[in-house]
């Protein structure tokens, strides 16, 4: 294993309080070192830093590598994407080929992610056998081949009893339960927020109370067992306010937001643009701003980017009939970077929303440049500025609302335990 | 801070893609969006031929040449036939295709058969789609040279009915800016509904009111334009126009009402309530009519009610949309 310096980079790790001009060194696959300019370590190999933000890789929630009933996207080319993206440990939702509800599924994930030698994979196994509604997936069996969480996507569960008991038994083999709040039948065929912009188009609505429903009986169920719940995806102001309120209340219970719902509103639907057709769907202002203050008071701990690589036709359908989701992964950090630059959001919290916190909620010990914590980092440009174009992604999906986009910041390298995965303009 | 905004390339808004560089209309996906000036030229040209077809000449040589696709995705009777006649009277050469029971249930996407079509020259396609933004998908798809007209899709849009109804409220009230038209009933499943408000505000009508349990109302249903009413007795008071709109029988499995009986009861237009509108008020409804759930037989037949105008009007107005969007063919 090469011995790697980054020299001359404006560090910043939030987990291990470091914030100021350092060089990292990096030996055997781990963090050897955060320190000022020094000779000492022999490297043999070194990424000049100057003029850029070293910080910890980034760490993805909500990635879907290989998207059911989809042809072009795997675990290569959308690992690959992540190293590109800054990405450094990608967690795989459930709705993949194959569902991982065997140890046999979750290994080959796991072999086809090491195989392809970008960046690390954590799993969530299914919770349910083929992520249906009544049977337990063998949570034990997936917990032992190296899954770190279970969840059943956004597929529901038959009833509320059957949910109880996917928690509790989730808890006693030590598995969080990722959870999207989302009542089915409040949600119905709709694929819109159900407000001004959909009453006018007449597209089905979703009502924010399709969520927070959801939310509500999921924390009632989380009094009832202290079952520890992750919530995925929260879309509306509301979800916030009681989410807050659940975790002053002391409960288990964290949450994420994709990047997209903190930039985008139910406006970005105009002129039935499928690439803003996402799930749970793009709400008002107000939702926004408050998913933004709930990011910014650590109420919701990660961003991720609900990576979603389609097929293009999947999108080739009128609004309604096309798949939702956005192929997001090589945008996460360029937008996040984006609230820094817009005043939304302090540098060191949303460094933390892409690192220590979501690795926390995995708790996997990632996100990280603690001496002995993989070597996983992320070396961005700042103050460079660029457009984002499709036509320069490297995910398989080219599903993305951002086509256009300008940014500040830009990734100029990442390196996953210690190896130089992605250089901008290089050969890794 | 970033020095600029981001610049989201946005598909173009849907007034803009209707037009051409020199205004004129291309494709009829929506009101929304558009000048009243191109509204009133429908109804200008639409007045015109509403004229000569009372006379002996009944055949205008417009599109003589010109082949135009009826692709119906939904079932329709008379929306299909008035625009068949329409492009009869124009001289051109029709194609129907009832595609509800054709190549897209064998598992062909629409896209192929719009693909299928071009290639086979033809110059318009008159769509009908169950879903919200089928006619802009497909103009977005769809080969440079085919115009599109929008006959129905989704909850979303059907311009063409409401220009119909826009020349008939015309015949009876010249002056809009006095008028109130109440809207009854399924807003919230309603194209119908949804280019009419479009086309009333744009036009400037006084008021516009709606009138609907809020089962039947879209969220934000105020945003539109209009003012929703609880009661039939309040929203028809004093209006000159009320249009009735159809009650889908699945809506009482979705426990949006009760029961037809209960709806009559409610939002059912009997000779009672027609007598609380302006005393020269009319009833429309954009059929078929479900006698004896939206409205008493008495009304729908009776001599406040213009319905089979409407239908009558149907064919000038898609006489006018389709040569004035032929007309912005380079030909």
């Amino acid at each position: 294993m090469t011995r790697l310096a980054i020299r001359g980079g404006y560090v910043l790790d939030p987990a291990g309080g470091t914030d100021a001009v350092r060089d990292v060194f990096c030996a055997r696959g781990k963090i050897a070192g955060v320190e000022l300019a020094t000779e000492e370590f022999e490297a043999e190999q070194v990424v000049n830093a100057q003029g850029c933000l070293v910080m910890p890789g980034a760490v993805d929630l909500a990635v879907c590598l290989n998207p059911l009933g989809e042809q072009r996207a795997n675990v290569g080319s959308e690992t690959r994407a992540a190293a590109a993206g800054g990405v450094t440990t990608v967690c795989s939702v459930p709705e993949t080929q194959p569902i991982p509800d065997s140890p046999a599924a979750v290994r080959l994930l796991m072999e086809q992610a090491q195989q392809a030698g970008f960046v690390r994979l954590e799993t969530l196994g299914a919770a349910m056998q083929g992520l249906g509604d009544t049977q337990l997936a063998s949570l034990g069996a997936l917990r032992e081949a190296g899954c770190v969480g279970v969840s059943n996507g956004m597929r529901p569960y038959a009833s509320l009893m059957v949910l109880r008991r996917a928690m509790e038994y989730a808890a006693s083999q030590d598995l969080t339960l990722f959870y999207h709040p989302l009542d089915h039948a409040l949600a119905s065929q709709g694929c819109a927020h159900e407000g001004a912009f959909a009453a006018r188009l007449g597209l089905p609505g979703i009502p924010p109370a399709a969520e927070t429903a959801a939310l509500a009986q999921m924390t009632a169920l989380v009094q009832d067992t202290g079952a520890r719940v992750h919530f995925c995806r929260l879309s509306c102001a509301q979800a916030v306010d009681m989410l807050e309120i659940g975790q002053q209340t002391g409960l288990p219970v964290t949450a994420d937001v994709a990047v997209h719902q903190l930039f985008l509103t139910e406006e970005a639907v105009e002129g039935f643009d499928v690439n803003a057709l996402v799930s749970p769907p793009l709400r008002t202002e107000h939702d926004r701003e408050r998913l933004r203050e709930g990011v910014r008071d650590g109420v919701i701990q990660a961003i991720c980017s609900d990576h979603q690589p389609l097929d293009p036709d999947s999108k080739m359908a009128p609004f309604p009939e096309a798949r939702p989701g956005i192929s997001g992964i090589e945008t996460l950090l360029p937008l996040t970077m984006k609230l820094v630059t817009e005043d939304i959001l302090p540098r060191t919290s949303a460094v933390e929303r892409l690192t220590a916190g979501p690795a926390a909620i995995l708790g996997r010990g990632a996100g990280t440049l603690a001496v002995g914590a993989p070597a996983d980092l992320c070396v961005m440009r700042l103050d460079d500025s660029w457009v984002f174009e499709t036509d320069s992604m490297l995910s398989a999906g080219r599903n993305t609302p951002f086509d256009g986009w300008r940014f500040d910041d830009r990734v100029q390298a990442t390196i996953c335990g210690g190896k130089l995965v992605y250089e901008r303009g290089g050969a890794a | 801070m970033s020095p600029t905004q981001p610049t989201l390339f946005r598909l173009p808004p849907a007034a803009q893609c209707q037009l051409d560089d020199e205004g004129r209309l291309r494709h009829f996906l929506t009101i929304e969006g558009l000048p009243a000036a191109l509204l009133e030229e429908i109804l200008e040209t639409a007045q015109s031929f509403h004229t000569a077809s009372d006379q002996a000449a009944r055949k205008v040589p417009l599109l003589r040449g010109k082949t135009i696709v009826n692709l119906f995705f939904e079932a329709s009777t008379r929306t299909r036939t008035t625009f068949e006649l329409a492009a009869k009277r124009l001289s051109a050469d029709v194609l129907n295709l009832d595609m509800a029971t054709a190549a897209t249930t064998k598992g062909e996407s629409l896209l192929d058969t719009l693909r299928n079509l071009e290639a086979m020259h033809c110059d318009m396609f008159v769509v009908r789609h169950h879903q919200s933004g089928a006619a802009h998908f497909i103009v977005r798809h769809v080969a440079e040279h085919v115009s599109v007209i929008n006959a129905g899709d989704g909850r979303h849009a059907h311009p063409t009915q409401a220009m119909l109804d826009m020349f008939t409220l015309r015949q009876h009230f010249p002056d809009f800016g006095s008028i109130t038209v109440v809207i009854v009933g399924d807003i919230l499943h309603s194209r119908v509904a949804r280019s009419e408000i479009q086309a009333l505000r744009t036009l400037g009508v006084g008021e516009i009111r709606v009138v609907a349990p809020r089962t039947l109302l879209p969220r934000e249903a105020a945003s539109l334009g209009v003012v929703p009413f609880k009661s039939m007795e309040e929203g028809l008071a004093g209006a000159q126009a009320v249009i009735m709109l159809r009650l889908q029988k699945e809506r009482m499995h979705g426990s949006f009402v009760p029961n037809e009986a209960e709806y009559y009861q409610f939002y059912g237009l009997t000779r009672a309530r027609v007598e609380l509108l302006a005393e020269d008020g009319i009833v429309m409804h954009p059929g078929p009519v479900n006698r004896g759930v939206e409205a008493e037989s008495a009304v729908v037949d009776g001599p406040r009610s213009v319905i089979l105008k409407q239908v009558r009007n149907g064919i000038a107005v898609r006489m006018a949309i389709l040569s004035m969007a032929m007309r912005s063919h380079s030909w």
